[in-house]
């Protein structure tokens, strides 16, 4: 037991390995956002009000049909796609064509009225959601007291984030989707039917966004502005990572997730701020951030 | 000819004046957070219980006009700031209620008492409100962090957690409720082995927690509100708190934080509040006629919605007396001069340094089996009296009272 910076390292290890938690959580999110940036080059603003639905649906889904944790898992990310998929097909698809900045005040008008609408009907203060029985409980690792549904976030987050990353850089499904976005004429001559594929990506993105969300809901407050919150840091994230880059938000979502725990030991006060001076450190060297690709 | 015409105009001017009791306008503003993590704990529900204590007024006093409006601080100092000044300045509002957010709250104390205007305090709780920045124009109504502290901390010090380790709001109120608390704490022979401050609305609490079990404090204080209480005590059933023989102490807990958490993760906490829906007939009445205006059946009035209704309905008492509400400094000295009594906090008083006194009540949150109905979450376990309540007037340090 020795003392780093006047910290002892027991204390210290914890600290790593709750950043370290908590940067899984982040790559996840920046994971959907950089999907939908990377492959269809939309900012996806409603990203956090689709992370607060899916933890609404499963909140739902608990009330009103009984179905539990793990059915919601997979339940409520569908659900919530779905709807993402309606609103590409409804309104995204007309501004593909447009300036960025048209998508980016799209969505987040929708993240306001999800938002909105949430609160209006359940009010700002949360609803309750437990965690599942199966996960109650922890590891005493000696260092620090780790529960188990934290150690089944990082599990979960590494699948989710390894699996994405190689369906869409090293398989067949992927490089269409690669080539359907960097010359959809030509992808279409062959035959590959474009719109459709660029939907269910989009749907994609938002369940990876959905997906979260419920495993969200039984640590953190279910409420209609828990997106808000963590959706400008996410965004940080994936600006600091390459807005192109899946690799980039996976590795950056844990990096940053790291330095932010350990600034909530040494100077908590700037627990917030830091990402934000990262970011700026970034673009100021790399702007198109770590491992962007100069558009 | 002319004169004669001259002279019965003037008579009938007069008799129109004697005939009529004199009309009073007044301009009432609710200020508050409407959108973001104190929203069920004033935000719309106060301008529910706003609109209740004008209808019983004017219903009793058909000669009073008043006129009421909103808005959405957004917890920010400078957009608070700036709806006050314009309310001030160009609307003509007369009086300002409610404002959760110390920070705003002590904001809007200091415009207050520039333009001589009248502020109502029902959400925020920084005690400094009628300490060192005590003003002639603000009155501190439902609660504020000395209450808390002594009623709370003192309790809790008296069953045995005497090692405490504060989880504290980086922003004034956390500030307040910090300092008293740990006075109350180091009073009653406790001692504060640590603390650590997080930003406002912080959604992960793992890092904070690990340093609070890591100080082997007895107590873990929560030194916040809001959803920042609700993710430190989730988070805490996570990590084992309870189960590792540590307690949490809720400084500031409200029934929307007891539903949102779930009685079977509240259950056991210790709280003090000075106003329970379900406490007597008189506030179930109350609730059904709020639950109406609000138009929400699931929700319940908290403690800052009733004295929201409370305030105005003795500021309103004030204004007829002195006839205008024009001059803030002489309807807060007319506040003080009368004694309170309304359907919610019964009889009490509006002290020189504009503190409201009244009694506060020891809640603990109920067993998920003890539970009857919905809203049902505390037990009344002690009552603590309006004057052992509240801070005493020469401990303040308000310049207004002398010595």
């Amino acid at each position: 037991m020795f003392e780093i910076f006047g910290i002892p390292s027991n204390a210290l290890f914890g600290q790593l390995l709750i950043g370290l938690i908590n940067g899984s959580f982040y790559a996840l999110l920046s994971l959907g956002l950089a999907v939908i940036f990377g492959m269809l080059n939309i900012i996806n603003f409603s990203h956090g009000a689709q992370y607060m639905l899916g933890a609404f649906v499963a909140y739902l889904l608990l009330q009103y049909s009984g179905l539990g944790y793990w059915p919601a898992l997979i339940v409520a990310p569908v659900l919530v796609g779905i709807t993402g998929m309606i609103v590409e097909r409804l309104m995204l698809q007309w501004l593909y064509k447009l300036d960025h900045l048209y998508g980016l005040l799209l969505t987040f008008g929708l993240a306001l009225i999800f938002e909105g609408l949430t609160r209006n009907y359940f009010g700002s203060a949360g609803l309750p959601y437990t965690l599942p029985d199966s996960l109650r409980g922890g590891q005493n690792l000696g260092f620090m007291f780790l529960p188990n549904y934290r150690a089944w976030v990082i599990v979960a987050s590494l699948a989710i984030c390894f699996g994405t990353w190689f369906v869409i850089e090293r398989t067949r499904l992927g490089a269409y989707l690669r080539a359907a976005t960097e010359n959809p004429t030509l992808v279409r001559a062959f035959g590959i039917n474009v719109p459709r594929m660029i939907t269910l990506t989009y749907g994609f993105g938002v369940a990876l966004a959905a997906f979260a969300g419920v495993m969200a809901a039984p640590i953190y407050n279910v409420s209609p502005q828990m997106g808000s919150e963590l959706i400008i840091v996410v965004f940080a994230v994936v600006v600091i990572g390459g807005m192109g880059s899946i690799l980039g938000a996976i590795v950056t979502g844990f990096g940053l997730g790291v330095i932010e725990g350990l600034t909530k030991v040494f100077f908590p006060e700037a627990s917030n701020t830091v990402i934000f001076v990262i970011m700026a450190i970034v673009l100021l060297v790399r702007p198109a951030g770590l491992f962007g690709r100069r558009a | 000819m002319r004169k004669t015409l001259g002279l019965a105009a003037l008579a009938a001017a007069l008799a129109c004046g004697g005939a009529n009791a004199q009309q009073v306008n007044v301009k009432i503003g609710i200020l508050t957070d409407m959108s973001s993590l104190y929203s069920d704990v004033g935000g719309p529900g106060s301008v529910a219980a706003a609109k209740l204590a004008i209808a019983d007024f004017t219903k009793a006093n058909p000669n009073v006009k008043v006129d009421l409006v909103s808005g959405d601080h957004q917890n920010k100092p400078d957009v608070g700031s700036q709806l006050a000044n314009q309310w001030y300045d160009v609307d003509k509002v007369d009086v300002i209620v409610d404002t959760p957010n110390s920070g705003v709250a002590l904001a809007v104390s200091q415009i207050t008492t520039t333009k001589n205007k009248v502020f109502l305090v029902s959400g925020a709780a920084a005690s400094d409100l009628t300490g060192p920045k005590c003003n002639a124009n603000t009155v501190h109504w439902t609660y504020d962090t000395w209450m808390l502290a002594n009623g709370t901390g003192k309790a809790i010090v008296k069953t045995g957690g005497d090692t405490w380790f504060f989880l504290t709001a980086d922003y004034a109120f956390g500030h307040a409720l910090e300092r008293d608390t740990s006075a109350a704490v180091e009073k009653n022979g406790g001692k504060v082995v640590g603390k650590v401050r997080h930003p406002l609305n912080t959604n992960d609490f793992s890092s904070f927690l690990l340093q609070a079990q890591a100080s082997k404090a007895k107590i873990i204080g929560l030194a916040n509100a809001g959803g920042d209480t609700i993710n430190a005590i989730k988070q805490g059933a996570e990590f084992g708190i309870v189960k590792g023989g540590q307690k949490f102490a809720g400084l500031l807990v409200f029934a929307s934080d007891v539903n949102a958490l779930g009685l079977q993760t509240a259950q056991g906490l210790t709280l003090t509040e000075t106003w329970y829906w379900d406490m007597n007939d008189a506030n179930r009445a109350w609730t059904k006629r709020w639950q109406a205006e609000r138009a929400a059946a699931g929700k319940f009035p908290t403690m800052v919605q009733a004295g929201v209704y409370s305030a105005i309905s003795h500021y309103l008492k004030a204004v007829v007396a002195v006839k205008s509400a024009a001059d803030g400094k002489a309807v807060v000295a007319q506040m003080e001069k009368m004694p309170t009594d309304d359907a919610l906090f019964g009889k009490g008083t509006v002290r020189a340094d504009g503190r409201k006194l009244h009694p506060a009540y020891l809640l603990e949150v109920k067993k998920p089996e003890e539970s009857k109905y919905p809203g049902d979450f505390y037990h009344v376990r002690a009552t603590i009296p309006a004057d052992e309540a509240f801070r005493p007037l020469k401990e303040g340090n308000c310049p207004l009272v002398g010595g």
